[in-house]
């Protein structure tokens, strides 16, 4: 019995050490979020009393980041959007009709997404400058495809297998076309998934850094692009830069609230559940 | 029935058309590039080259140079990461309260876009603001991941570690909580110790999560940007300059198209033999499991 109750205080004492590690930096990011200048160049005091609103005021209102905000809401609903559509029809056929090539599936979607994004800058900058999509939403939207859209589908087909194939074929006998069957049976059913998938989706496109930044410039930057514009040579507002930092956090913590349990599944490609 | 087949590749055509474009074209076009010397600035527009680009890239030191330091980051990253995430996973096997609340504080970096956590250990380290230069001067260490380069190295590995390491432990938990009870206590009749229960059962158990895991960590850590970039980007000099940095930054000084493609290409190659190799031996050692 000794020996538990210490094991049990050495788990404690590790599980506060770790989240004391984890949780310092974002509550730093949230003190100098509420300093002004002033304050954050008068010596990093550990505590902070007082709110300077204007750090969040000022980039959003008066400067361009409330433009960005906007793009990256709209760049990655839209991409949720057309990814889960896509992705949706294309399972459903990988998963009950027999595609040539769907066994190489799962190795297209782990290479697609392992591979360095810096790989394909240089042909998305100039096909996209040939074809006036760069600098634009819908270029943006339709670009993350290329990790999502192979992501979506290895998530998907998990757990659109996992339907049984009998419901299907009552459907049919019922008189169901195709795409009676899908809409019917198959999306009734895999709705936890598809929002399962759906808020990762949404997730990767909302922290995506590098495409944005080389193929956007004034209308379609999104808010990560903006962030890393706040380190200048002039020298950096850093309160504002931890505001909007903040910011981009936000939607990140609300959704972990929802889909906690399936992150681990979606980030190891379902091959570790939880 | 060929009515049928025709409603199936109905299904699947717009994805086909749209990984096609995206996917697809793209690599064609690093290929056709990767054989022509061009550079924007340049008035003769492309010349064809043939394999020049890659008979520089072989002899290019600055590329082998950050090559060898992004594997360096790889090896670094993922043998501190991995340990840590199993010895931490294990410790926490058991039931307690309190555990649901730990478990969403190790998700949150997992959600956090890169670019912020690269802002927030900006906000950190900074020579000017951040705490941890200022309390690291009371103590007597000048720390400015500016200038050092040993100390900026370090800095974006003790990044990746506070990034991931929430990630391998969360991992491990669900990996571990899966396992069979039957051999853990047929040990502990035998009079097994911790040690080598941990050893001879738990490993040995757990081997597919810890293969699938290391695995996902090596491509992740090999093409690692964002926090980086924001960081150090790069600096100072070349001590972070990581494969994908050095990319980038060669993109956006040079404008050399041509020898960028080769390089991608051969970025690309690398990738698609390493996760060929790693899961090749995954299924190798599963199967021989």
């Amino acid at each position: 019995m000794q020996r538990k109750t210490l094991r049990l205080a050495l788990v404690y004492v590790v599980c506060v050490l770790i989240a004391i590690f984890t949780l310092f930096p974002i509550y730093w990011m949230f003190v100098v979020s509420a300093r002004t200048k002033l304050e954050v160049f008068s010596g990093p005091k550990l505590v902070q009393t007082s709110f300077y609103a204007f750090n969040y005021y000022r980039p959003f209102f008066r400067d361009v980041y409330g433009r960005y905000l906007v793009n990256s809401l709209i760049i990655a609903s839209g991409n949720t959007l057309l990814v889960i559509s896509l992705a949706v029809l294309a399972t459903y056929a990988f998963s009950r009709f027999r595609v040539p090539g769907s066994s190489n599936l799962f190795f297209w979607t782990i290479t697609n997404r392992m591979a360095p994004p810096a790989v394909f800058i240089v042909p998305f900058f100039l096909i996209f400058t040939r074809l006036g999509l760069r600098d634009t939403r819908i270029g943006i939207i339709l670009l993350y495809c290329i990790f999502n859209l192979p992501f979506a589908i290895w998530l998907l087909k998990g757990m659109i297998d996992s339907i049984p194939k009998e419901l299907d074929e009552a459907a049919y006998i019922d008189g169901c076309s195709l795409f009676g069957v899908l809409w019917n049976v198959i999306l009734p059913l895999a709705k936890p998934g598809i929002m399962t998938t759906a808020i990762l989706t949404w997730i990767f496109a909302w922290n995506e850094y590098l495409f944005a930044a080389i193929l956007t410039s004034v209308h379609a930057r999104t808010i990560t692009t903006g962030l890393a514009e706040f380190v200048t040579v002039i020298g950096t507002n850093w309160g504002e830069m931890a505001a909007v930092s903040v910011i981009c956090l936000i939607p990140a913590v609300i959704f972990i609230g929802i889909a906690q349990r399936h992150i681990i599944a979606g980030l190891t490609f379902g091959a570790v559940k939880d | 029935m060929r009515e049928r087949k025709a409603q199936v590749w109905g299904l699947l055509a717009p994805t086909l058309f749209l990984m096609f474009a995206i996917g697809v074209v793209p690599v064609i076009y690093i290929l056709y590039l990767s054989a022509f010397k061009y550079n924007v600035f340049s008035r003769v527009g492309m010349v064809y080259t043939g394999f020049n680009n890659f008979r520089k890239l072989v002899f290019d030191t600055d590329f082998l140079k950050s090559l060898r330091l992004g594997l360096t980051f790889v090896a670094l990253c993922c043998g501190i990461e991995l340990p840590l995430g199993l010895l931490i996973a294990n410790l926490l096997t058991l039931e307690f309260r309190g555990k649901g609340l730990f478990r969403t504080i190790m998700t949150l970096p997992l959600a956090m876009a890169p670019i912020t956590i690269g802002s927030m250990w900006v906000l950190l380290m900074n020579p000017d603001i951040g705490p941890i230069p200022f309390y690291l001067r009371k103590l007597g260490v000048e720390y400015n991941i500016g200038v050092n380069p040993t100390q900026a190295f370090f800095t974006t590995v003790l990044v990746d570690i506070w990034h991931w390491t929430p990630f391998v432990v969360l991992t491990f938990m669900a990996g571990l909580s899966a396992l069979p009870k039957q051999p853990y206590e047929a040990a502990v009749v035998d009079g097994a110790s911790r040690w080598q229960v941990f050893r001879y059962i738990t490993i040995p158990l757990l081997k597919p999560v810890i293969l699938t895991t290391l695995f996902i960590r090596i491509m992740d850590t090999f093409r690692v940007f964002d926090e980086v970039w924001m960081l150090t980007s790069g600096g100072p000099g070349t001590a972070t300059r990581y494969v994908s940095i050095h990319l980038v930054r060669l993109v956006l000084q040079s404008m050399e198209y041509g020898y960028s493609s080769a390089m991608s290409l051969f970025l690309l190659y690398l990738t698609i033999v390493m996760c060929w190799l790693l899961m090749t031996f995954i299924s190798s050692s599963q199967e021989a499991a």
